[in-house]
């Protein structure tokens, strides 16, 4: 059995190194994906475009102002002394959020008043825009706790107030925050996950359209040896695209690899097991390479992309999304190769999300011998 | 131009479509299920955060604070821990996204007059989300801190000193609820479009030459434009039935209000048929075999879902990212729609991303029709 198995695998391998060019896009391509998408890709809310509209024209308002720009959250976009043409610069996306600072606003403040100020967000991106406001707003009351402040010490009364709460905020596992340590991994993740799948969704339904599927059926071999002795080659090639793009996300984006190498190694090679078998599956059921092609495109790219927790959080979906999305392989990858990059886990902890990567991988190979041998 | 073979054309691309159940399915029940799925999917609503408090205080002030947390309607404190070990644990297995430890002598350092220190740990390896969930506890532990200073500002003043104090209005335009999905259901809609409609047209062209008809079509009568044209215009209909199709599901099913006008939206729809037909017909231009074509729109598809904006924010890409992104029409599309459905914009904004389009359109389309020609002479 292992002598056929290898003959099979031997056989697949001469296919594969036939066609060079294929072969060198496949292995050079991943690395491409991940350096530009990883390059490219930044969630960080930062620097925001903001509007201040000041009506007032006073030492005040300005003072608000350079409170909004003292971080790195908001960089002025558009300054008006009117209201008027803020329709404009918000229908257009100029800004996301404006600050609009009334007229009398030096005078409610100097008279002990409450003053008003307007926040107004563009709220059809609503990640940016909750976050913009409550930056804004929190800036906004410490600015009015100062005047306060400062207002009591004029009098005489005050002896310096201390703010009561002092918050000391830490991220853990990626302190700066820095969404290329969230991203690259996922690329990682979602780029083998399409890539092995096309890999293997033509190896057999090619053979089938060819007509030499039918020597291999008066061959000795069995399904179950044709099925793992086509995966090998595979398993192989596409194991060197780990270790290209894992290399290149820590030398390249300076990702922390926190946990063990030999583990993600080891945890991707279950992974690879489970995709490539996707597009085996695929390729034994379908009649032809357009078909397989498409299902393999279908099947893998929107939901790698979309269902995976790659861009948006699994937790956030509605319950019966989150069941489709457990039978993602990507899904339990991303979990794993996220854990291990930035939390450093070990298998004791990830035992689940591997297991049942595996239990998806035995599985998927078995249906598909078992689809090959009815197809016999 | 002879528009009597151009109709045959389009008489037999029906025919041929309506025979193959294959094709049908991929035009009617991919893109509705895609939207159903995909539409639910893409949430980035960050609510329900999960949190565990570690309050060593257990005073009328450090149960004040956990209330301010609970009463935003964002946070909820599932968890109630007693070690710093289990913070350990939580925030290891992904259970609690924050934890908030309020140490020992919050409330006497407070009551003292003096600054409480508060510790806030963050998951951050979801660097988005714990952004978001950063500014929402910045936010309420400074409005907490605020209320405290005004007490004992008064205190301080006597009761004699009138104390001011800014008071901010928020207003949310365009989305006032705040919803993702107001925001990302438009979008999945540009992005079934545009994978229905450049796959289909490409693989149409590329079997003819692969099954070999394409040569029965050259040697009729039929010039190369009326071919193409005669291609084409069945997947323009079919477009548009999509665009219909999808556009409904997201007013009745997803609720996602469109405030602009729904003529221009289909205007600006036809303009972005042309390019993603035009991309399709280039494709079949460039390849020989479907399995060919397939891989190309491969390639053409993940940078429309990456870079367009669709997902992630062009503003905050690299400059050189930036230029790259003005190539693709997905992008302008993008803007197009949300900008009709979210912001009600009309023609005297969206001008930019309308000339865009049609000029990416029409070259492509030229490009592709010169290419196709020549190779059929």
């Amino acid at each position: 059995m292992l002598q056929r198995i290898k003959m099979v695998a031997w056989k697949e391998f001469i296919h594969i190194l036939r066609d060079i060019r294929s072969l060198a896009v496949v292995i050079v391509l991943p690395i491409l994906m991940v350096v530009l998408y990883g390059y490219a890709i930044n969630t960080d809310v930062r620097h925001l475009p903001l509007a201040i509209i000041d009506l007032d024209h006073s030492a005040p308002s300005r003072d608000l102002m350079g409170a909004f720009l003292h971080g790195e959250y908001f960089d002025v976009a558009v300054y008006s002394g009117d209201y008027a043409g803020l329709d404009a610069v918000m229908d257009r996306g100029r800004a996301v959020i404006a600050l609009v600072i009334p007229a009398g606003y030096a005078q409610d403040l100097s008279a002990g008043r409450q003053a008003q100020v307007q926040v107004i967000a563009d709220g059809s991106d609503s990640t940016t825009a909750t976050t913009a406001i409550a930056y804004a707003t929190a800036t906004i009351q410490q600015q009015s706790a100062g005047l306060a402040a400062a207002a009591v010490l004029r009098h005489g009364t005050g002896t310096g107030i201390a703010p009561p709460v002092e918050m000391r905020q830490r991220f853990w596992y990626n302190p700066e925050l820095k969404s290329v340590n969230f991203i690259v991994p996922g690329l990682i993740a979602v780029i083998l996950m399409m890539l092995s799948a096309l890999l293997t969704s033509m190896t057999v339904v090619r053979e089938r359209e060819r007509g030499t599927i039918e020597q291999l059926i008066v061959s000795p071999v069995m399904p179950r040896e044709l099925i793992i002795g086509k995966l090998i080659p595979y398993i192989l090639i596409s194991f060197l695209d780990v270790i290209l793009v894992i290399a290149a996300g820590r030398l390249i984006f300076n990702v922390p690899l926190n946990g063990s190498p030999g583990l993600v190694l080891a945890l991707s090679a279950v992974f690879l097991t489970a995709s490539l078998g996707i597009g085996l599956l695929i390729s034994v059921s379908s009649g032809s390479q357009q078909t397989a092609m498409t299902v393999a495109m279908m099947a893998t790219m929107l939901p790698s992309v979309l269902l995976s927790g790659f861009a948006f959080p699994v937790k956030a979906m509605p319950v019966v999304i989150q069941w489709l999305t457990s039978i993602v392989p990507a899904r339990y990858f991303l979990t794993i190769i996220r854990s291990i990059f930035l939390k450093g886990m070990g298998i004791g902890q990830l035992w689940q999300p591997a297991l049942f990567l595996l239990l998806f991988g035995a599985g998927i190979l078995w249906l598909s011998s078992l689809r090959f041998k009815k197809k016999l | 131009m002879n528009w009597r073979r151009v109709m045959r054309i389009v008489k037999k691309e029906f025919i041929q479509v309506r025979r193959d159940p294959n094709l049908l399915r991929m035009i009617i029940l991919v893109p509705v299920f895609q939207l159903m799925v995909f539409g639910y999917a893409v949430s980035t609503d960050v609510r329900n955060i999960s949190t565990a408090v570690y309050d060593e205080d257990r005073t009328a002030s450090s149960r004040r604070l956990q209330q301010a947390f609970t009463g935003s309607g964002y946070f909820d404190l599932d968890y109630h821990i007693h070690a710093p070990r289990e913070a350990d644990r939580l925030l290891d297995a992904g259970q609690a996204q924050m934890v908030l430890h309020i140490p020992r002598g919050f409330d006497e350092l407070i009551s003292r007059g003096q600054s409480a220190p508060l510790q806030v740990i963050f998951d951050g390896s979801d660097s988005q989300t714990s952004g978001t969930v950063a500014g929402y506890t910045r936010y309420i532990v400074q409005r907490y801190s605020s209320l405290i200073t005004l007490d004992r500002l008064s205190r301080a003043g006597g009761g004699t000193v009138k104390l001011p104090g800014i008071e901010e209005r928020v207003r949310v335009w365009y989305n006032p609820e705040l919803k993702s999905v107001n925001y990302m259901v438009p979008a999945v809609l540009c992005m079934i479009l545009l994978i229905v409609t450049m796959i289909m047209t490409s693989m149409a062209i590329v079997r003819e030459r692969e099954i070999g008809t394409l040569e029965q079509l050259v040697v009729t009568p039929i010039t190369p434009g009326e071919l193409m044209l005669g291609k084409t215009i069945p997947f323009i209909c079919i477009g548009l039935l999509d665009m219909m199709l999808v556009l409904l599901i997201s007013v009745y099913w997803f609720k996602v209000e469109v405030v602009g006008s729904i003529p221009l939206l289909i205007v600006m729809s036809l303009f972005f048929l042309l390019t993603s037909l035009g991309l399709g017909l280039f494709i079949s231009t460039i390849s020989r075999t479907q399995q060919e074509a397939m891989m190309v729109s491969f390639f053409i598809m993940l940078p429309s879902m990456m870079l367009s904006g669709f997902m992630f924010p062009i503003r905050n890409m690299p400059r050189i990212i930036q230029w790259i992104t003005y190539a693709i029409p997905l992008r302008y599309f993008l803007v197009i729609v949300r900008g009709i459905f979210l912001k009600g914009n009309g023609l005297d904004i969206l001008w930019p991303q309308a000339a865009a389009l049609a000029a990416f359109g029409i070259a492509i389309i030229f490009m592709s029709a010169t290419r196709f020609s020549k190779r059929m002479g």
